[in-house]
């Protein structure tokens, strides 16, 4: 069947105008600029940075206002322009050992090395909203400062490596698995898993460890540490034949520390799960470890038992808000010659079971 | 790859100050050092792209791909024959130029000069921007402290 294609160029051109003009709202009021989104909206840049897969602090807080603060939208605008871009390369692994820490905590050691360092946290705030903050031209009080010991911070399970209490991490090939160069397929090894993992949807990977902390594949995780601080990135640049730092990142570790009994095949000994996420992303780089923990059941030995979390296609094929959005929002699309069909199809079948019913009624 | 050349160690710090230090403040302490932009050919015109930034597994492990980074790259040729490579974080190709143009001079013999009006300042700017951010997390490090019940004194 024909279907009319043209005559909505119009109405489209129309309401994209209309977007702009409810985009800018009331011009009485002063328009938002990217340094301000930047520096004031931080969580939601870093949000669309992690799940854009991109990290550019100035790009994100364009997108989050092109996209109306609409964070799926503004992820999904941050692919689109990275896949305009050549890729240079791939950094060596960052070295989050390094890390110059803001925050940095441990639920297994009161006094770890280095100490608990709580950074700008939200914990520990009584919740209440605080209209001081809306009032403006208000600057806040300097923070307090005190002089800081030079040197990294050793990571929490590097102490139960020493004694052999938790288990190894393995190796893997030089060059990982990138589901944004080849499409995914199953079974996905960690490094593919930890990629779509990072990049999904926080509410997502929220959801699925939430589950595992309910009773659906339960993993019993401890907060080894969660630190989160600025790394380097170094590159080895082909044409100098030598590695130089090409820029610095804020990102989010989370080691999480899981009881585990021994299976068939390992001794009994702590496990690990782990997240690391683009920008100061607490909520999400927990909620990685404890997915990526829950993942390794087969690797481990554990049992299957069905839960969601344990399910690599279910978690991998539904965490990408990207994907998900796009079918999800496409049946909203022209649907007239599929409608059309079944429509069809209701009214013959409606009317043959009439029918078949004024039949039996006049027998 | 660990590096032993002392020269080579020299460029891959200053290549790695250029490439962090934010684009404005680069380009302004350049124009301070070289009113006149030195007379250049690209070898690589200012390119933007991506770098993909790579983890390990539980930090030691397996490396898996973390996301990219934007950034961009320029190559120079002074008239002397000099060649410089720019690298900076983000987006700005003005930047990326007057990495590889501070390259090419230094590769030039001007060393010294650039390293008093150039990258010292940026090292010094970087030390002052860390220092501020660890004496803040310094000051919210938890002091626990035991209480001692009154039967042990």
């Amino acid at each position: 069947m024909y279907v009319a294609v043209k005559g909505g160029e119009r109405a489209i051109d129309n309401a994209h105008a209309w977007l702009a003009e409810e985009r800018r709202g009331d011009t009485g009021v002063a328009e938002l600029s990217i340094a301000q989104i930047r520096e004031q909206l931080a969580l939601s840049v870093a949000r669309v940075m992690a799940e854009g897969s991109l990290y550019d602090p100035d790009l994100a807080a364009l997108a989050i206002k092109q996209a109306r603060g609409d964070l799926i939208e503004a992820v999904f605008l941050i692919r689109a322009y990275r896949t305009t871009l050549p890729r240079f390369g791939a950094s060596n692994p960052v070295e989050t050992a390094q890390m110059v820490c803001d925050r940095r905590i441990s639920a297994t050691f009161k006094d770890l090395p280095g100490g608990q360092i709580l950074g700008p946290t939200f914990d520990y705030t009584h919740r209440l909203l605080d209209f001081a903050l809306a009032a403006e031209g208000l600057d806040p009080a300097p923070a307090p400062q005190v002089a800081a010991p030079d040197g990294a911070l050793p990571h929490v399970t590097d102490f139960l490596a020493r004694e052999d209490l938790i288990q190894p991490e393995a190796d893997g090939p030089a060059t990982p698995r990138d589901l944004t160069r080849e499409p995914l397929d199953f079974p996905a090894d960690r490094p593919l898993r930890l990629q779509a993992l990072t990049r999904g949807d926080e509410g997502f990977v929220l959801s699925m460890a939430y589950s595992t902390q309910r009773g659906y594949g339960r993993t019993h995780p401890f907060v080894g540490e969660l630190r989160i601080g600025t790394v380097a990135v170094e590159m080895e640049i082909p044409e100098l034949g030598f590695a130089i730092e090409l820029g610095e990142v804020v990102l989010t570790e989370c080691e999480t520390v899981n009881q585990f009994m021994g299976s068939k095949t390992e001794p009994p000994q702590f496990t690990r799960g782990y997240g690391l996420v683009f920008g100061q992303s607490e909520r999400k780089a927990i909620s990685m470890a404890l997915v990526d923990r829950s993942l390794r059941w087969e690797e481990l030995g554990e049992d299957n038992v069905g839960a969601p979390a344990q399910d690599q296609e279910f978690v991998l094929y539904h965490a990408d808000n990207v994907q998900a959005t796009g079918f999800l929002e496409h049946i909203k699309l022209p649907h007239y010659v599929d409608f059309q069909s079944e429509l069809e199809l209701i009214r013959r079948l409606r009317a043959e079971a009439l029918g078949g019913q004024a039949r039996e009624a006049a027998e | 790859m660990s590096v032993t050349d002392p020269a080579i160690i020299a460029r891959q710090a200053r290549l790695s100050t250029l490439a962090k230090a934010p684009a404005a403040r680069l380009c302004a302490l350049f124009a301070a050092y070289a009113p006149e932009q030195p007379t250049h050919a690209l070898l690589r015109a200012p390119e933007i792209g991506t770098v993909m930034l790579r983890g390990r597994a539980g930090a030691t492990g397996a490396p898996f791909n973390l996301g990219e980074m934007t950034v961009t790259r320029c190559a120079v040729r002074l008239a002397s024959g000099a060649v410089g490579h720019g690298h900076v974080q983000g987006r700005d190709a003005d930047a990326a130029r007057t990495a590889a143009l501070i390259d090419a001079l230094c590769e030039d013999g001007q060393v010294a000069a650039i390293e008093a009006a150039i990258l010292a300042p940026l090292r010094a700017e970087a030390a002052a921007h860390k220092q501020a951010r660890a004496t803040r997390a310094a000051a919210t490090k938890v002091a626990f402290f035991t209480m001692v019940r009154g039967d042990n004194a």
